[in-house]
């Protein structure tokens, strides 16, 4: 028998030393075949590239659009109107899904095969394996997002054509800003993908083999998703990255709005960061010699939940100080209820929705008059206004509802009558509203009208808008 | 640091929350040697396996590896290859691809012809190109040992190689642990399968709740004295019989060795008392067809080291 030996304890050795760990590039390029040696992910890849294509192409081609969704009524009108309807399916339900079976599973998966231990002894660093992992779901998830965008856009264009696109505040895009747009539309949805990737990676790393973890990516869109649809105060919506998805729109307004998309990116590259960081975290503290352990303990959720609730409250605060400092600007100062405007409240105001109404009216009036070939006119000529109220004026005119009613008055030039149309609108808590029209047939009455080349879609019947819940831009 | 040592252990302690996985163990593996390493369920055999490879770090004691002291990282030094709770393939990918991504990860030489001499050398030419996700337990096991080969380690560190194994497959393996060890390479392994750890092995350690009870040349679990139950098969089973009652020191045993054959004597006797039992058998004519211990001495030492421990749990 081997004689006891009195204990010592282990050396510190320099990093490194007498070890040849693979590189993040070699490790990064494993992932990748790997990844691409999937059946599912090859699917997926061929899926997002083509089927985005034949859907847009086949809906311009009905003669019921998808009028619901942002951009759908004008899928006829123009190919760019597609890849926004695209985008707006992608936000709610393909990005989500995306991210779940690509990060969700990437270290989930070598539990599920029983490969860590192979990895740890081949790459013989779990920084760099995540490092590589990371890296390699990234780019996969880039690959899948980049081919959604480019099949749509391409559907759109071969089969609607490479048209004029109506804003969001009814001004025209030339066909090349149009493009710009979209293109940028999709840059920015991938900060929030980038959040649900960070979560993806978190879940994988925290919840093992556990189906949790593949559909954490789409359970958080999902409740996200619901927080957006409830009437939450401003700074909660803008601080949690679901709102990335939807401020997008502020790109097809003149001028754009920014600030929520901008303060939208912000918050979804924090969340990305600090949920990669805490699956980087709790991967490296993992004890990889124990595999009936794969991470999912309650103080790994822990860790990997406390700190995204703390930047959430963090950026709330953080929102609703900055927004209330803003709230002297010109157009919060002239909103009849100052509460509404800041960030405590819906951000829907009964100033900014008469605007975003008289706005959106004017561009597509002088829309409609060129499609009739009627004098031409221009929005300052017209000098619509709009006078809202909600509830019948029973109650407060700010937040959401189906119930705000607008009564918009223009002018014609060298006409003494002040012309009226009323529109019905349904707000949403994220600030869009779609506009029905009930006013004279030939402005905003009827679905139709009756142009020289026959009968066309009517802008001002029936028109989509959105009103920015921040005030430090103009609407 | 001993210079012909491949791994120096001592006073290894690992703790997995309340549970002491190792206590103290002390081990040391020759370089170009087979070392083999046996416990019952729980004895903490993986676990210092994981050590070996760098899949964990120890609680206290000091460890030292191809003359690398291991620190507290997660990593082991270069040259160390193997794997623990069978080896990790990827089922999507045909066994060439595996081996071929393992040796593009590693920056090694990726030379299809090496990966064809790793799979030569463990008899998966015919299947290189096959998904290992139809791959039994046995091809899996050489495929993992394959993706060591590649490497080509100075320490392979192997848990139940032979799980799977059939007879072939057994063949292949033991050739090349045994050519691994004769070109200077050490080899742990881990095995419930004893007459694979006597044939390959010249040292073993035994474990037993974390601690070794054992660690030397499998020789020294032979003592002369000790008393071991021997099968011996001869022509004459009565006369076989006669003339071990006269042997000082054998005892006849009436066993299972014997049950189904009458020409089958169990006899318990120290290696002396055996030889002498086998000359008088000579003397008298009557031929040996077998000679062999019913349970083998690593066996034996196994279950007479092991199981007062486990009995006082």
């Amino acid at each position: 028998m081997t004689a006891p030996l009195p204990h010592t304890h282990t050396h510190a050795r320099p990093d490194g030393a007498g070890t040849r760990r693979a590189s993040v590039a070699r490790g990064y390029r494993f992932e990748l075949v790997k990844l691409v040696a999937q059946w599912r992910i090859r699917l997926l890849v061929l899926a997002c590239w083509i089927a985005p294509a034949f859907f847009v192409a086949a809906v311009s081609q009905q003669s019921t659009l998808p009028v619901d969704t942002l951009f759908g009524r004008w899928m006829h009108a123009t190919g760019w109107a597609g890849p926004l309807v695209m985008l707006g399916f992608a936000g709610t339900w393909a990005l989500p899904l995306l991210t779940s079976v690509v990060a969700g599973d990437v270290f989930a998966a070598e539990d599920r095969l029983g490969t860590w231990r192979h990895l740890l002894v081949a790459v013989r660093s779990p920084r760099r394996i995540f490092a590589a992992k990371a890296f390699a779901s990234l780019t996969v998830l880039l690959l899948l997002v980049a081919g959604l965008a480019c099949s749509s856009a391409a559907g759109g264009v071969v089969a609607v054509g490479n048209q004029p696109l109506v804003g969001l505040d009814g001004h025209l895009l030339t066909p090349a800003d149009a493009a710009v747009k979209v293109l940028l539309a999709w840059v920015c949805v991938l900060a929030p993908t980038l959040a649900l990737a960070g979560i993806g990676l978190l879940g994988s790393v925290a919840l093992g083999r556990s189906p949790m973890g593949l559909l954490l990516p789409v359970l958080v869109a999902l409740a996200m998703q619901l927080a957006q649809m409830m009437p939450l105060p401003v700074a909660v919506r803008l601080a949690l990255p679901s709102y990335a998805f939807i401020a997008w729109n502020g790109l097809f307004t003149g001028p754009a709005q920014l600030a929520p998309l901008l303060i939208g990116i912000g918050v979804s590259l924090a969340w990305a960061a600090l949920a990669t960081a805490l699956a980087y975290l709790l991967f490296v503290r993992r004890d990889f010699t124990n595999l009936s352990h794969d991470g999912s303990g309650r103080r790994a959720v822990t860790v990997g939940v406390l700190p995204l609730v703390g930047l959430v409250a963090m950026t709330v605060a953080a929102l609703t100080t900055s927004t209330t400092t803003t709230t002297t600007d010109t157009a919060a100062a002239a909103d009849t209820n100052t509460a509404a405007t800041t960030a405590t409240g819906s951000g829907i105001g009964q100033a900014k929705v008469q605007s975003s109404v008289a706005t959106a009216f004017a561009h597509l009036y002088r829309m409609q008059t060129e499609q009739l070939h009627r004098p031409a006119v221009t929005e300052a000529q017209l000098g619509a206004t709009a006078t809202c109220d909600k509830g019948s004026g029973q109650i407060a005119a700010q937040g959401p509802g189906n119930d705000w009613r607008c009564v918009v008055s223009w002018h014609l030039p060298g006409v003494q009558a002040v012309g009226q149309a009323i529109y019905q609108l349904d707000v949403t808590p994220d600030g869009r509203f779609m506009a029905d029209g009930d006013g004279p047939k030939e402005v905003n009455g009827y679905f139709l009208v009756r142009t020289p080349q026959g009968d066309a879609p009517n802008p001002l019947w029936q028109f989509d808008g959105n009103v920015e819940l921040l005030s430090t831009s103009k609407g | 640091m001993d210079a012909l040592l491949a791994v120096r252990a001592r006073g290894i302690t690992k703790w997995f929350g309340n549970v002491v996985a190792l206590d103290g163990v002390d081990l040391d593996v020759a370089q170009g040697r087979i070392h083999g390493l046996v416990g019952p369920n729980g004895a903490g055999k993986t676990t210092l396996l994981g050590l070996l490879l760098g899949l964990a770090v120890a609680d206290s004691g000091s460890l030292e590896i191809l003359g690398t002291p291991v620190g507290r990282a997660l990593d082991a030094p270069d040259g160390v290859a193997g794997f623990v709770d069978g080896p990790g393939l990827y089922p999507s990918l045909t066994a060439r691809q595996n081996l071929a991504a393992l040796a593009a990860l590693r920056g090694d030489d990726a030379r299809s012809s090496a990966i064809d001499d790793a799979l030569a050398q463990v008899g998966l030419t015919d299947v290189a190109d096959e998904r290992a996700r139809g791959f039994s337990l046995g091809m899996r096991q050489r495929l993992g040992l394959a993706a060591a080969l590649l490497t080509k380690p100075r320490l392979l560190v192997l848990d139940e190689p032979s799980n799977g194994l059939d007879p072939a497959g057994k063949k292949h393996v033991h050739g090349v642990l045994t050519r691994l060890a004769a070109e200077g390479a050490s080899v742990v392994l881990s095995s419930h399968r004893m007459d694979d750890l006597e044939a390959l092995c010249s040292d073993v350690t035994i474990l037993a709740t974390g601690r070794v009870v054992f660690s030397g040349p499998l020789s020294k679990l032979t003592a002369e004295e000790q008393e071991l139950d021997y099968r011996v098969r001869t022509c004459d089973a009565h006369a076989a019989r006669r003339l071990a009652a006269e042997v000082a020191g054998i005892r006849l045993v009436d066993g299972a060795g014997a049950r189904h054959d009458a020409r089958v004597l169990v006899v318990r006797a120290p290696a002396p008392a055996l030889d002498e039992l086998v000359v008088r058998l000579v003397q008298a004519g009557v031929a040996i067809r077998e000679l062999s211990p019913v349970v083998s001495p690593l066996e034996a030492a196994f279950l007479a080291l092991t199981e007062p421990e486990e009995a006082g749990r």
